[in-house]
């Protein structure tokens, strides 16, 4: 008889193994929290054990983790072994959405903070750091025999917790097309609605097709909105960067286009070098190939945590070539992200004045405009607009979220 | 057991053993009106009304002419010397941590030679310690006083002592001692650097461990007071942290631990998003309080959020020019760095956490050893503690009126020390609690907590990652963070936010049996902590 397992031992996570057989269920539950949770982690186990109507011997090692966490590992267990849930999700359910605000094209996307999607305790807090766009991650960071369980945990976050994430946008990166788990990732992901999906590795217009057909399909079984869903391709390998124009503008859904350095690199064979020279060109292409589609374009991470001097230097270089906004891998790194890629209390002056001109000019009947000997034409009161814009969009959301900004 | 309730509502015994125990009645109650502005007299019996033998230090004297005999050549040749016997307290302190050799080695020896029933009294265990569990249950250890943390903490939760400890915070442990209510038979102290006199101190030698304060009421008091040594110098050794004419013997013993696990590199600033964000959010409401400003004081302890607070501050103190007179307890290589950096005038330290501490202990004047009685004596017109702006301290559990727990987890088990919390927190004119509002699905805001270690009463804030709780004793505070633009919650409010995270955890099943009382620093008994029933295991050692 086999073993079905899934989850880990460890800081608020629990492993589960399952073996069906017998005409009933023997649940063992050990955990370093039994005398306070016990009860609660075994009727989570139950409940969805019984959701399954799985008999056998199910047995949980744990150390703290919550109950959604619990349910997951279970219910990725019973799958595992090859049993198809008989009752739907309560509360939960595919029938009662989460509470969550629709996803929107326009709102500030300075930073998207990326989170391994297996691990149960790293979301719970990841609202706190106030950054514009948690991304939790079902490629990289997930080992291949993973991905099943990690699809399942995030699913279950994304229906249970939408207020985990505080004022920020929620988006999945979902595997790329290229590997065996990116439909199986939408189908698992889709109906528990995430603003946003990111769609690694993307290399051409026919790539972003294949998503958009199939997230319509799932939109459409889940009785969701069509187009509710929003793309933020990744474009990072040399052929992607090639076809920048294309996929930017291959889909109505597309949001963003990011870039990924770490696997261009890689692909180009080169290191980083002092001032990310090599990245400067393929960076260029990206902010070009966005703007022309009318979307934003934002950077690649910067994998060194500890160093926050290097962080500003490449976020600023990111934003002189038109990126608004930048991938980050710790919390650490927001107030820097955020400050670079925020107007300026300068360049929010600037546009007030610009503007002002601009109204008393047309207050006082003249035709034409001018600031400081330059004529104000219409390019130069659009910027200034959208100065402001950002800036009073950005000084909303850091007036409603204390804890904004903080780190 | 005759009990009564104290003014924390907790049911406290009137009596351990002879002793007649005194319930607590506030944090102050214990003095009489103030003879001085700001300062008060101890009532009661004894000299200074702090204990009923109130002996002082321990006479002594010489019986002829020339230098006292003092070294012995072996571990028997001083156990047959010493005067031992069953039933008898043995103390200990930790500046060797979780490298200390000395209490297993001296407890194993006076077991072996046949004395039981001991009553040990160290100022704190590490893991190290647990190998005197089996002495736990054989018997031979009957009780703590003092300190208990990991494998003995939990052993004295499973009721394997068959005496009732008694806990106590750093200051309260040397009034006990220095008072008489801690009469000490023997005190074993394992030093770094000593000459044959018993001049002792512990920042040089290959086992340096920074200052030796903790012993010091030890050496004073104990009716036989022992060096035990790895750093033999000719005299005079100096510094002289311990005196020579406290001392009754002197043993030199290859090593007294090991160097890696006293003190090891410098200590990490955390990456744990979490505990940086409380950090951070401490520092911001010590700036919304106005505390930063020129000449002010701090005390941070050695934990992951203790010294991202540290670094946080600095980061204040350096963008705002300004410089902090002092920073007190624990020495650790991030306030060196403040140190050198100009940005603190002196360090006051206890104990060193790490190697950086302890060079900069050794050679920096600015950085002055302290002892218990200067640090946090409750018993003294003031201590250094009672010169803090701000003290930030830890918790396993604080509950709707700001009680802390710090000895007990939510399950019950005995696992930690107060360590200096109480005196801290006490004594400083402002102390707040850094914590996550849940770790590992434990929610730490509890209606009431399971142990109370510190009064709320002198807790003034709650720091968590989900907002700030303020006493409401403090009206000033909270008017202050309101227009410093803090996130202020109400505790009630925050316990809320954290159970609709983790749920409601169950209560742990306890028995009626005392094992240990908590103790205020002033004597009276806080609260107790009971034995769990059988059926709850432990689940291993756990760290804030």
């Amino acid at each position: 008889m086999s073993v079905f397992l899934a989850g880990t031992k460890g800081k608020s996570d629990c492993l589960v193994a399952f073996e069906a057989g017998g005409p009933r269920l023997e649940l063992h539950v050990k955990s370093s929290v039994a005398s306070l949770f016990g009860r609660a982690i075994e009727a989570a186990a139950r409940k969805e054990a019984e959701a399954f109507g799985a008999t056998g011997r199910l047995s949980i090692e744990d150390d703290g983790a919550l109950d959604y966490v619990v349910a997951s590992r279970v219910e990725a267990a019973l799958r595992a072994a090859g049993l198809v849930r008989a009752a739907p999700i309560d509360a939960h359910g595919k029938g009662s959405p989460p509470a969550r605000a629709e996803a929107s094209r326009d709102r500030p996307r300075r930073s998207r903070l990326y989170l391994p999607g297996n691990q149960g305790e790293l979301p719970i807090n990841a609202g706190l750091f106030g950054a514009d766009c948690i991304l939790l991650d079902l490629e990289d960071s997930v080992a291949e025999d993973r991905k099943a369980e990690a699809r399942i945990l995030v699913r279950r976050l994304l229906e249970g917790f939408s207020d985990f994430f505080g004022g920020s946008e929620i988006a999945v990166r979902v595997n790329s097309l290229s590997s065996p788990f990116a439909m199986d990732d939408l189908a698992e992901i889709v109906g528990a609605r995430p603003h946003c999906i990111v769609l690694p590795k993307c290399e051409s217009s026919s790539d972003i097709e294949a998503w958009d057909r199939e997230v319509l399909r799932l939109e459409s079984s889940a009785g969701m909105r069509a187009g509710s869903i929003l793309f933020m391709p990744i474009v990072e390998t040399a052929k992607g960067v090639a076809n920048a124009a294309d996929i930017a503008s291959a889909s109505a859904r597309n949001v963003s286009l990011c870039f990924g350095g770490e696997d261009y690199r890689r692909d180009i064979r080169v290191a980083r070098g002092p001032a990310e020279e090599e990245i400067q060109v393929a960076r260029s292409l990206i902010v070009l190939a966005a703007r022309a589609a009318g979307i934003e374009a934002q950077d690649t991470v910067f994998s060194d945590v500890d160093d926050l001097v290097g962080l500003e230097a490449s976020a600023r270089r990111a934003r002189s070539l038109g990126f608004s906004g930048k991938g980050l891998i710790h919390p650490s790194q927001i107030g820097i992200v955020h400050r670079v890629f925020s107007p300026s209390a300068q360049e929010v002056a600037g546009a007030r004045r610009v503007l002002e001109s601009l109204a008393a000019a047309v207050a006082e009947g003249r035709g034409v405009a001018s600031l400081d000997g330059a004529m104000i034409d219409a390019p130069v009161a659009e910027r200034a607009r959208r100065v402001l814009v950002l800036a009073g969009v950005l000084e909303e959301k850091s007036g409603r979220k204390g804890a904004r900004d903080a780190i | 057991m005759p009990s009564n309730v104290n003014s924390l509502g907790r049911p406290v015994p009137d009596r351990i053993g002879e002793r007649a125990m005194r319930p607590f009645a506030g944090a102050f109650a214990l003095q009489a009106p103030p003879a001085s502005p700001g300062l008060a007299r101890a009532r009661g019996p004894g000299p200074r009304g702090l204990g009923p033998r109130g002996l002082g230090p321990r006479m002594r004297g010489q019986a002829s002419r020339g230098a006292p005999a003092k070294l012995v050549s072996s571990w028997d040749e001083l156990l047959d010397r010493l005067d031992l016997y069953d039933g008898m307290t043995v103390s200990f302190h930790h500046h060797l941590r979780d490298g200390d050799a000395i209490i297993n080695e001296t407890i194993s020896r006076i077991i072996a030679r046949g004395y039981g029933d001991l009553v040990i009294a160290p100022t704190a265990l590490f893991p190290v310690h647990d190998r005197l569990v089996p002495f736990v249950e054989s018997g031979a250890i009957s009780r703590i006083e003092g300190s208990m943390n990991g494998a003995v903490g939990a052993a004295c939760s499973r009721g394997a002592m068959r005496g009732t400890s008694i806990l106590r915070s750093h200051g309260g442990r040397c009034r006990a001692v220095e008072s008489g209510e801690l009469p000490i038979d023997l005190a074993v102290i394992a030093a770094p650097c000593a000459d044959p006199f018993g001049n002792a101190n512990g920042i040089h030698g290959k086992s340096a461990c920074g200052p030796l304060a903790y012993p010091v009421p030890d050496s004073l008091c104990a009716e036989q007071v022992v060096i035990v040594t790895d750093g033999l110098v000719p005299y005079p050794c100096s510094p002289w942290s311990i005196r020579g004419g406290n001392v009754d013997w002197v043993l030199e013993v290859p090593s007294i631990g090991d160097p890696a696990r006293i003190a090891s590199g410098t200590t990490r600033l955390t990456r744990s998003p979490t505990q940086l964000l409380i950090a951070e959010m401490a520092a911001r409401f010590a700036e919304g309080m106005g505390i930063i400003r020129d000449g002010f004081s701090f005390q941070a302890g050695a934990g992951g959020i203790s010294l991202a607070a540290v670094a946080s501050l600095a980061e204040r103190m350096r963008s705002g020019g300004v410089k902090a007179s002092f920073a007190h307890g624990g020495g650790t290589g991030i306030l060196v760095g403040l140190l050198e950096e100009g940005l603190l005038g002196s360090i006051l330290d206890l104990q060193s956490f790490d190697l950086d501490a302890v060079r900069s202990c050794r050679d920096n004047p600015r950085h002055i050893e302290s002892t218990p009685f200067t640090s946090y004596g409750p018993q003294g017109a003031g201590c250094a503690a009672s010169m803090l702006d701000l003290s930030i301290l830890g918790a396993t559990e604080i509950d709707l009126d700001f009680n802390v727990n710090v000895n007990t987890h939510s399950d019950g088990w005995l696992l930690h020390g107060i360590g200096g919390h109480q005196d801290a927190a006490a004594a400083a004119s402002c102390c707040i609690v850094t914590s996550p509002s849940f770790r590992k699905r434990i929610p730490i805001i509890r209606e009431r907590v399971t142990t109370v270690s510190c009064p709320g009463e002198v807790v003034d804030a709650l720091v968590t990652e989900r907002g700030i709780a303020i006493n409401p004793r403090r009206g000033d505070l909270v008017e202050l963070a309101k227009r410093a633009g803090l996130p202020v919650v109400e505790i009630g409010q925050l316990m809320e936010k954290a159970r609709a995270i983790t749920g409601i955890p169950d209560e742990p099943e306890f028995r009626d049996r005392i094992v240990a009382v908590v103790e205020w620093r002033d004597g009276s008994v806080l609260d107790v902590v009971r034995e769990l029933d059988s059926k709850q295991e432990w689940p291993g050692e756990r760290t804030e």
